[in-house]
């Protein structure tokens, strides 16, 4: 059968692909699009950790399941984020996003 | 649904309602009263299906209804909080019920529902009257909505949720909420006219008396919660428990267990207008009718006695069932007294709610002494029948005082005060149903044999305080019957009997059905409850039916008492009184015909009458002994301490600072600080940010890469300090 | 070498893939349709630890709506985003490194724990075991997770009354 290293391993390469289009795409919707990633990564890990070490309790879905919403929160609001920054500067390149600069 | 999740439910209602009125429907008038009565109606159903549910029950004592959820973590544990519903607080939740539901569809008839808006009626003053046109054109002047109506639904609702959470509740705490929500709600519905200066310092009156009371109350909670750790009648009750508290000594010879149960017996002191702290109730009685008789005869005075009646295991610990602890002999003795002496008072007042007010602090002294000679079974009996009666008693008041108010807008006197029972009499005649239900209520007040609910309930008192013979307590108790049905008939015999003897009984009207109605229920039940606790033995009609309440009731203890055997002296005694004060009672009062007439009880008893009338002058002890000195000392406090001595003190200190300070400033900070630190300072800071201004670009991503590489550093140095 | 083996290798090389495609594409709305890609990936992964639900909602939420939001956002905010331009920043490279840095990090940590050297499979589930079942009512069991999943919601409302408040243009005029 699968050892658990293997899912644990998937997670951690699937969270630093995450990480890297949060940290080097230009559009702020790929921005996005890298959380949800991360946030799959560590789904992954809940559910496989509920699996290998407590599949007798539902602790480790009903934590996935909390984050699904959270994320579904997270897409809601940065998308109409997004969408009203373009609205008013006509653009969704992070970088050009710099009116907090000094 | 479980009758234990209708149990939690039952609050909840009522507190709705007060929600809903009080933020959305409180401009409409229908509505408001809608959502009120519906609300009280609900929770009458739910209160009905719990009680007809424990009935059913076989061993109801031993199961009763429980629930409870964790609440608060605390340390070690949890602090729970749930229901429990035995045998005493079904019995109660039957009668909070029934009265709490009639008593606000009374109250929509009481506050005028349907009549035109006053003509100069201002919020916070009673209904003075509208003017009205007729179709032929005349003027006639017709009773007035009152102005909150809404205000008064809610804050009723608000009541009757907090009587519910104390019926409810598995644990002390949770009552003591309750307690303290129904504390408020008496404080807001006596000054509920709150422009009247008379209510509102009757409200403060109430809630200051009361507080004494909870503070001990509250005194007693903690050190039983230190000594057991627990809250909940299941573990405090315990026979575990209680044998350690009983055997652990505390002050004045008093065991823990007695002096927790003293303590929260002077809550209920409080609550249930116990003497010494009975001054506040006949006060209470500026609120309006609806409100003296559920908060002030029928629920929240009874709350101290049911309170009683709940710890009793804790003050009776160690009882013998001969000689009475220290606790129970004090509490016996002030039930006693009170009952008499409030008996006494009762005898000389004229205002017709006033003679209730203090009937009711009477009858609450005779549950008292029935729990401290520990008949706590007779003492449930008497707080189910009394509320039924005193109830039904105060409403019908009410009702009276309403057709009275309908004959002053009539003749247009206002001079004449509709509550004083010396400008009414045969108002039989006007009102007969508010007179034939009243004559029930004060019939069974007065413990009218065989047939009256009171007659039984009192007479289980009797027979309790003779057949253990506690001969002091029987005596005072029989002569405060004695004096009872004497007061009671002087009452009914001058607001009812005889002719009208000013023009404004003559035009009294009988008042609408949402009054009369609960009149007629409530007068069933005040005649017909005494008939579940009739004991077996009793001569002919003993054993017809069997004696279901001590049966039920009794159980709510591990091992309940047994029932008191039967002796025919108390019954005779009570036979005596009762029929002797009422008959005393009518032919003395039975030539009262007018007005001005001087009362024959003055007469007969001189100078006494006089220190009666003025009830034995105790507010005016208490004026003198406590209000005047705390006035007195603050007064000092604030000229002589606050602003002599310590301001003095606090002047000198900011003349002495001010001094250094300016030497400090001249001498030091301007030349030395300012120069060197301050501007020095402010130099390094400006040079810093501009060089590291540029670090701030507004870009995300950056910020972010700066964020990831200081939590990288900080996780490797944490990673070699911490785990390598 | 057994089949789930195989399998699992399948599905985690076509999600890791597909999610590298998510961040490099060029294309936004080829990204957003990897990110389809990869999440019905994460679901295989799901069925194959017997997560049965989390897989269903899994495909529903996220592929059923988040990922159909990404593509709104991606038409809605098209103009700008010619095709042509880079889809990485200057700091790419760096952040490839701190990426792999991650990743490396991740690893010299699960690797100190001791179940992570261990080759067994998961433990067998008690047969006829109703996991859905159980997840339902502990969602709503007053002694589990009711309250969570209430405060859930909330979050849920407030992140739809919020969206709905900043996406709207009225205010702005």
């Amino acid at each position: 059968m699968i050892p658990i290293s293997w899912y644990l391993i998937v997670a951690a390469a699937l969270f630093s692909i995450g990480l890297f289009g949060v940290l080097a795409r230009k559009n702020a919707v790929a921005i996005l699009l890298g959380v949800e990633l991360m946030l799959n990564a560590v789904n992954i890990n809940l559910v496989t950790f509920w699996r290998y070490n407590a599949p007798e309790t539902v602790t480790g879905q009903v934590f996935a399941i909390i984050v699904f919403a959270v994320a579904a929160a997270e897409v809601a609001v940065g998308l109409a984020l997004i969408i009203s920054i373009y609205r008013n500067r006509k653009t969704v390149v992070a970088d050009e996003l710099d009116m907090m600069k000094w | 649904m479980t009758p234990e999740n209708i149990i939690w439910l039952l609050p909840l209602p009522p507190l709705l309602a007060f929600v809903i009125i009080v933020l959305f429907t409180n401009k409409s008038n229908k509505l408001s009263h809608s959502v009120g009565v519906g609300a009280a109606a609900l929770s009458f159903i739910g209160a009905m299906y719990v009680f007809i549910s424990a009935l059913g029950v076989e061993h109801f004592g031993e199961h009763p209804f429980t629930d409870s959820i964790p609440w608060l973590p605390l340390g070690e544990g949890w602090l729970e909080v749930g229901i429990r519903i035995d045998p005493l607080s079904a019995a109660v939740l039957f009668f909070v019920g029934i009265t709490v539901f009639m008593i606000f569809l009374y109250s929509v008839g009481y506050h005028n529902f349907g009549q035109p808006k006053g003509d100069h009626d201002k919020k916070g003053y009673p209904p003075h009257g509208a003017t009205v046109e007729d179709e032929h054109g005349h003027k006639h002047t017709v009773p007035s909505v009152e102005p909150m109506y809404a205000r008064f639904f809610a804050f009723i609702g608000l009541f009757a949720a907090g009587m519910y959470t104390l019926v409810i509740s598995d644990n002390l705490l949770t009552l003591f909420v309750g307690w303290e929500i129904m504390g408020l709600c008496s404080y807001l519905l006596i000054g509920f006219w709150f422009q009247k200066e008379s209510a509102r310092n009757a409200g403060i009156k109430a809630f200051m008396t009361t507080r004494i009371g909870d503070v001990f109350m509250l005194l007693g909670l903690a050190f039983l919660y230190t000594a057991t750790g627990s809250l909940s009648y299941e573990v405090i009750f315990s026979e575990a428990t209680l044998h350690a508290l009983a055997s652990t000594p505390a002050f004045w010879g008093l065991s823990v267990a007695g002096a927790i149960g003293l303590l929260l017996f002077i809550g209920a002191v409080g609550k249930s207008a116990q003497w010494p702290l009975h001054v506040w109730l006949p006060d209470a009685m500026e609120g309006p009718t609806p409100v003296s008789a559920m908060i002030h005869a029928a629920t929240m005075v009874s709350a101290g006695v049911y309170m009683t009646i709940r710890i009793f295991p804790l003050f009776s610990a160690g009882w013998d069932h001969h000689t009475l602890t220290p606790a129970m002999s004090i509490i016996a003795f002030i039930g006693a007294f009170t009952a008499l002496f409030a008996a006494t008072i009762a005898i000389a007042q004229n205002d017709v709610k006033g003679v209730l007010a203090y009937s009711t602090i009477s009858q609450l002294g005779f549950m008292m002494a029935a729990i401290g000679i520990g008949a706590y079974v007779a003492a449930a009996f008497h707080l189910v029948t009394h509320a039924f009666f005193k109830a039904l008693l105060f409403l019908g008041s009410g009702s009276v005082i309403h057709g009275m108010e309908h004959g002053v807008l009539h003749t247009g006197d206002h001079s004449v005060d509709p509550q004083d029972m010396r400008n009414m009499g045969g108002l039989r005649k006007k009102m007969p149903i508010t007179f034939w239900t009243f004559l029930i209520g004060g019939f069974a007040l007065s413990g009218f044999p065989i047939v009256t609910a009171g007659f039984w309930s009192k007479d289980e008192i009797f027979a309790d305080a003779f057949a253990h013979g506690h001969t002091a307590v029987f005596v005072t108790l029989a002569i405060a019957a004695f004096l009872t049905a004497f007061y009671t008939m002087r009452q009914i015999t001058m607001t009812f009997l005889g002719e009208a003897r000013t023009p404004e009984a003559e035009h009294a009207h009988e008042t609408p059905w949402t009054m009369t109605t609960p009149l007629v229920v409530l007068s069933i039940f005040a005649v017909g409850y005494g008939w579940v606790g009739i004991p077996e033995e009793f001569p002919v009609i003993g054993g017809l039916l069997p004696n279901w309440f001590h049966d039920f009731v009794g159980h709510t203890l591990a091992h309940p008492l047994p029932a008191p055997e039967f002796s025919m002296i108390p019954l005779w005694t009570s036979l005596g009184v009762a029929l002797g004060g009422l008959g005393i009672g009518y032919l003395t009062y039975r030539n009262f015909k007018s007005a001005d007439a001087v009362d024959p009880m003055r007469k007969l008893l001189g100078p006494v009458y006089h220190f009666i009338e003025n009830k034995y002058y105790f507010d005016e002890a208490y004026d003198y002994l406590f209000v005047k000195p705390a006035t007195w000392i603050s007064e000092v406090f604030t000229n002589k301490m606050d602003q002599g001595v310590i301001d003095g003190i606090l002047h000198s200190f900011g003349k002495v600072s001010y001094f250094i300070g300016h030497t400090v400033r001249d001498k030091f900070d301007t030349p030395v600080v300012n120069r060197f630190v301050g501007d020095g300072s402010a130099d390094a800071v400006q040079w810093f940010g501009k060089k590291l201004r540029k670090m701030q670009t507004g870009r995300i991503q950056q910020y972010m890469f700066s964020a990831l590489g200081v939590l990288f550093i900080i996780f490797i140095a944490l990673y070699y300090l911490v785990l390598a | 070498m057994t089949t789930m083996k195989v399998l699992f290798l399948i599905f985690a090389a076509a999600t890791l893939g597909s999610a590298f495609m998510v961040v490099t594409t060029k294309k936004m709305i080829h990204a957003a349709f990897w990110l389809i890609a990869t999440l019905f990936g994460v679901a295989a992964l799901y069925a194959l630890l017997n997560a049965g639900f989390i897989a269903m909602v899994q495909i529903v939420v996220y592929v059923g709506a988040i990922a159909i939001l990404f593509i709104f956002a991606v038409m809605l905010t098209r103009k700008d985003l010619r095709d042509s331009a880079k889809p990485l920043n200057a700091n790419w490279s760096s952040a490839a490194l701190l990426a792999v840095l991650s990743f490396g990090g991740l690893y010299l940590l699960l690797s100190q724990w001791a179940g992570f050297s261990s080759t067994e499979g998961a433990p067998v589930l008690a047969s006829g075991m109703d996991t859905i079942g159980q997840l339902g009512e502990a969602l709503v069991s007053p002694n589990a997770y009711l309250l969570p999943f209430e405060v859930a919601s909330v979050l849920l409302l407030a992140a739809l009354i919020g969206a709905v408040y900043v996406a709207n243009e009225a205010k702005n005029k």
